[in-house]
Formats: structure tokens, sequence, C-alpha cells
């Protein structure tokens, strides 16, 4: 089997409550009127074309864009009276590959302000690193410089950094964007073993098929919210219409659902 | 050999100019890292426009210069941040409107043109008493803030937003590291001059970065190279009667051009074993 079975979801307190937000960048709004509850162990994948917010969400969430109305919690706590501990993986090509840096000095820069009394890392913050590293299966690339890595292990390193912070929540931009399809499951595969062990996973994707469809909760969004549930439920034409403005082909093959990802499909009707 | 050493301007200068090496060299890894060093040329700039003013204004050199470069660092950011408008063009446009205040009013008093010559081209035989201290205590504060800061500025240098995201304070870390630029390139026109700055800033970094993959590393071979450049470039100046501070950047500039030859040569041959050793 491709991806293992999905945890189990919790529900209860939720960890991130989204009201009625409305934000974006300056005077420019992305997202309007977005109310959405997360819980603990959830694993969700957001789709939705190019500019439709699924990253501004995630920023939003990380208090990096001009809120204009309501609100968001993080474990009851408004994001806005407390920063909260959270695990980011940017997207890769934000990244400066030529950066002098080994992998160790990378992850060890998630632990930068665990102590920020002295200029160096502490005991404690090389143990954790190198725990993670081991987790991970990188640990003997340490001394590494970044570049000399394939792209599996050079993500590796990102969620690394993300994670020697202990968040209870991890948020990924197009962790598989760019990547071939290799690392493409080797990511998926370490991100559901990461949500079996209880962490919550938010990430953004483009690609239907082979990422959203093996989660367990996926979101459509269109600069609001379109539609949530597991891709069984929301993966119909009529909710991709309203995603990316396109008839999209939905196909249940052997209980699982298939997305014909085809963008002119007017046009071979015609044709045929 | 030890001729120059009976001269106390000289001993004065080469002291001043290895600091200057140095710390250049050190500030310089930050500035070559996140691809400004035309901010290092700018601020140069226009901090000649504040000397001037300074000059008219009969405020302390040091402090008047310095806050005047402060000053056009903030301005930059602040007009970069518009969306129109790229750093590179905000930089061109405060730096060179300084720098052209200060020749404005240099022309409009013509009676003490003279003594500018130091800060357009530098004059390291003319270093006071008080120069010298300003470097030292410029050099002290910006050794102990880069120690002090390390991991803060790695992380911002690295990947400034999402140290942002983990509570790493990026604003007040440009603003901190804009002001120690300001003062190491106040400190360094008596050395060098406001034309020549930008290579000391920009060549001791490059050539340690041809050397070295681990940042750590690479701050401390930029300081050293800084110094090692500083220190036999003036030696250098005194035999064959060159300015000082041209001699220092073509002393460094030679010593790049040697150690990118070697390091190119190293990466083909490195390609030539790997390649024999897949055909194997």
């Amino acid at each position: 089997m491709l991806h293992p079975t999905p945890h189990e979801q919790n529900q209860g307190i939720p960890i991130i409550e989204i009201q009625a937000l409305s934000c974006g960048y300056g005077n420019q709004p992305v997202l309007s009127n977005v109310t959405l509850d997360i819980y603990r162990g959830d694993f969700v994948g957001f789709l939705g074309p190019s500019g439709s917010g699924k990253t501004t969400l995630l920023r939003a969430i990380l208090g990096a864009t001009n809120i204009y109305s309501g609100e968001i919690l993080i474990d009851q706590i408004p994001i806005s009276a407390k920063r909260p501990r959270i695990g980011y993986v940017p997207q890769l090509e934000t990244i400066d590959w030529n950066f002098p840096v080994t992998v160790e000095e990378v992850v060890l820069m998630g632990r930068t302000m665990d102590n920020i009394i002295f200029p160096w890392y502490s005991a404690a913050d090389k143990e954790i690193t190198y725990e993670i590293l081991h987790r991970l299966g990188i640990y003997n690339l340490r001394k590494r410089h970044i570049q000399e890595l394939s792209g599996g292990q050079q993500q590796r390193v990102f969620l690394a950094r993300a994670l020697v912070s202990n968040p209870s929540l991890l948020l990924l931009d197009e962790p598989t964007t760019g990547v071939d399809i290799k690392t493409r499951d080797e990511v998926m595969h370490l991100l559901h073993d990461l949500n079996h062990q209880g962490i919550t996973i938010l990430l953004t994707t483009h690609e239907i098929n082979a990422v959203a469809a093996h989660l367990p909760t996926v979101i459509c969004m269109n600069n609001a919210i379109i539609a949530k549930g597991s891709p069984a439920n929301v993966f119909t034409p009529e909710n991709f219409l309203k995603t990316y403005g396109a008839e999209l082909l939905v196909i249940q093959h052997q209980g699982m659902t298939l997305v014909a990802e085809s963008p002119h499909l007017d046009n071979n009707k015609e044709r045929l | 050999m030890f001729e120059p050493f009976q001269y106390e301007f000289f001993i004065r200068g080469m002291v001043a100019a290895t600091l200057v090496g140095g710390l250049c060299g050190l500030i310089g890894v930050y500035i070559v890292l996140r691809q400004m060093a035309y901010i290092g040329h700018g601020l140069s700039h226009a901090i000649f426009g504040g000397a001037v003013v300074s000059y008219v204004l009969s405020i302390n050199f040091f402090l008047g210069a310095s806050a005047w470069g402060f000053l056009s660092a903030l301005i930059i950011t602040f007009t970069a941040r518009r969306k129109e408008i790229a750093a590179d063009a905000a930089i061109g446009i405060v730096t060179t409107a300084s720098f052209a205040l200060g020749l404005a009013l240099i022309s409009r008093y013509k009676t003490f043109t003279r003594n500018f010559d130091a800060a357009l081209f530098g004059n390291i035989l003319g270093v006071s008493g008080q120069d010298l201290a300003a470097i030292i205590v410029v050099s002290l504060i910006s050794v102990v803030a880069i120690i002090l800061g390390y991991k803060l500025l790695l992380f911002t240098a690295f990947d400034r937003e999402v140290a942002h995201f983990h509570g790493v304070p990026t604003g007040w870390i440009d603003t901190g590291f804009s002001l120690i630029l300001a003062a190491t390139i106040v400190v360094s026109l008596q050395v060098l001059g406001v034309t020549l700055i930008a290579s000391a800033i920009v060549i001791p970094p490059i050539v340690a970065r041809l050397l070295t993959n681990s940042f750590m590393k690479m701050i401390i071979l930029s300081s050293i190279i800084g110094s090692l450049c500083g220190l036999c470039g003036i030696y250098l100046s005194f035999y064959i009667d060159v300015s000082s501070g041209a001699t220092i950047v073509l002393f460094s500039t030679a010593l790049f051009s040697i150690v990118m030859a070697y390091t190119s040569l190293r990466n083909k041959s490195r390609l030539r074993r790997m390649s024999n050793l897949s055909e194997m």
C-alpha cells in the first residue's frame, strides 16, 4: 500500500480555531470570512488554484498576514496574544542552497529561541537535534553542506528543523512541489508516521491524486473554504468547479477516488 | 625590512589597516551572504555627505557621520517597502543624494575642500590617535555583538521569514546590524576612503566562501583574510610608494584571483577524478 492508514482523529477542543477570518497583505485581501476548526491529530491538505489563499492561510496561522477581521486561536489562545509553537517547513525553492551551512547548522536553527541567553547551542539543543536527525535517517549526513543532498534528504533537513522545537503542530507549504515521485512518496510516508505519533499536520498541495487523495481530510479553497471532509466526499465535480472554475472528471475505481486533472474537458468533448 | 617600523605614524597606520581590514571582513560576511554588496558601496557614499554636514555644523565627526549613515540605512529600508521600488534602486537614490549633498556643501564652502581628499581616497598615514581609538572601540563592539547574536544573525541571514516565525526579532536584528555597518564604514573612511571601502567589505568574505562551506569557518577566515590584506597592503605601499588604500584593494584583488584560480582548478580535478571513478 502506498500510504499507511490515516491516524484516528480526536475530537474535543480544537488545536486551531479560525473564526470569521478575513486577512491578506497590506490592503489586499486574500481570504474572506474563513471559519475552520482543526483538531489534535488531524492531517489536512489544502487544495486550490494558485492565488486561492492556501499559503496565505498557513501564513495567517503563523501570524504573518494582516488580519482585517476575525480571530485565530491556537490551544484557545489568540495568536495575537502569544506566539504559538509551530513547526514550519517552507517551500524548498525559497531556500538559498549556496548559503554556507551544514545540515546540522540548519537543524540547530530551529532551537535558536530555546535559550537566548547563551550565544551558543546548549547540550540539550544538540541532543534533541541528533535525536531528530537519527529519527529522520539523516544523522550520518549532518556535516554535509545542504547542496550535497538529494531532494528527499533536503526535505528531511527542513522537516528536522521544524521538529526540533517540539511543536504539536506542523505546517508545510507545498512539500511535494518540484520533487520527484520517489521523494514525494518518501515525504508523504514520513508525514504519515509523524501524524501517527500525534503531530497535527497541515499542508498545501497542487497534487490532487498523488497527495490530497491519500490524506484523511482535504479542504478545497478559493479565497474562501469551498468544501471540507474526506477526499471521497469532497472530490465532486461541483466542488472542483467552484474551486478551480473548471470541470474535472471524478472517477471511482476500486474504492479509490481518481480525478482527471484536465483543464480543457469541454474542448475535448467537442472534438470527440 | 623593518625600516618602516621606526615611524610612529606607520605603526599607527598599520594597526588601523589591520583592524579595519578584519572588521570589514567580519561585517562583510553578512553583507555578501544577504547579497547586499551594493549597500556597503552606497552607504560609504552616503556617509561622505554626513561627514561634510558634521564638519559644517561642527559636530563630532564619528557621531555625526555614524548617525547620518544609520539614518540613510533606515530611509533606504523605508523607501524599499514600496512594492514598486526595489532595494537596489532605493540605495541608488538615497546614497547618491547624500553624496551629492556633501559635494554641494564642499563646492559652496570652497575653503575646506582639501580636508576631504582623505575621506574620498583614504589617508592611512594621517590616522590620528583619536581615529585609532574609534577603530578599536567599533571593532570591539562589533566582535562582541556578532558573538552574542551569532545564532540570531545566522538564522536571519539564512532564512529571514522562518526566523521571524520562530520569534527571532528580525526587524531589530536588521536595525542593530545597520548601526554596526554605519559605524564600521565611518571608522574605515580614514583608512580606505569612500571609493575603496566596498572591496574591503566584499573581497575577504568571497575569498573565504570559496574556501569553505561552513558559516562559522567563513566568519573566522574572512576576518583573518581582511586583516592580512590590510597589513600586507600597507606594508607593500611603503615600498612601492603607492597610496595605501589602493594597495590594500589591489592586494586583496590579487589574492581573490589566486584563490579563484586555485578553487576552479581543484573543482575541475575533483570532477575528473569522479568521472574516472564512475567509468571504472
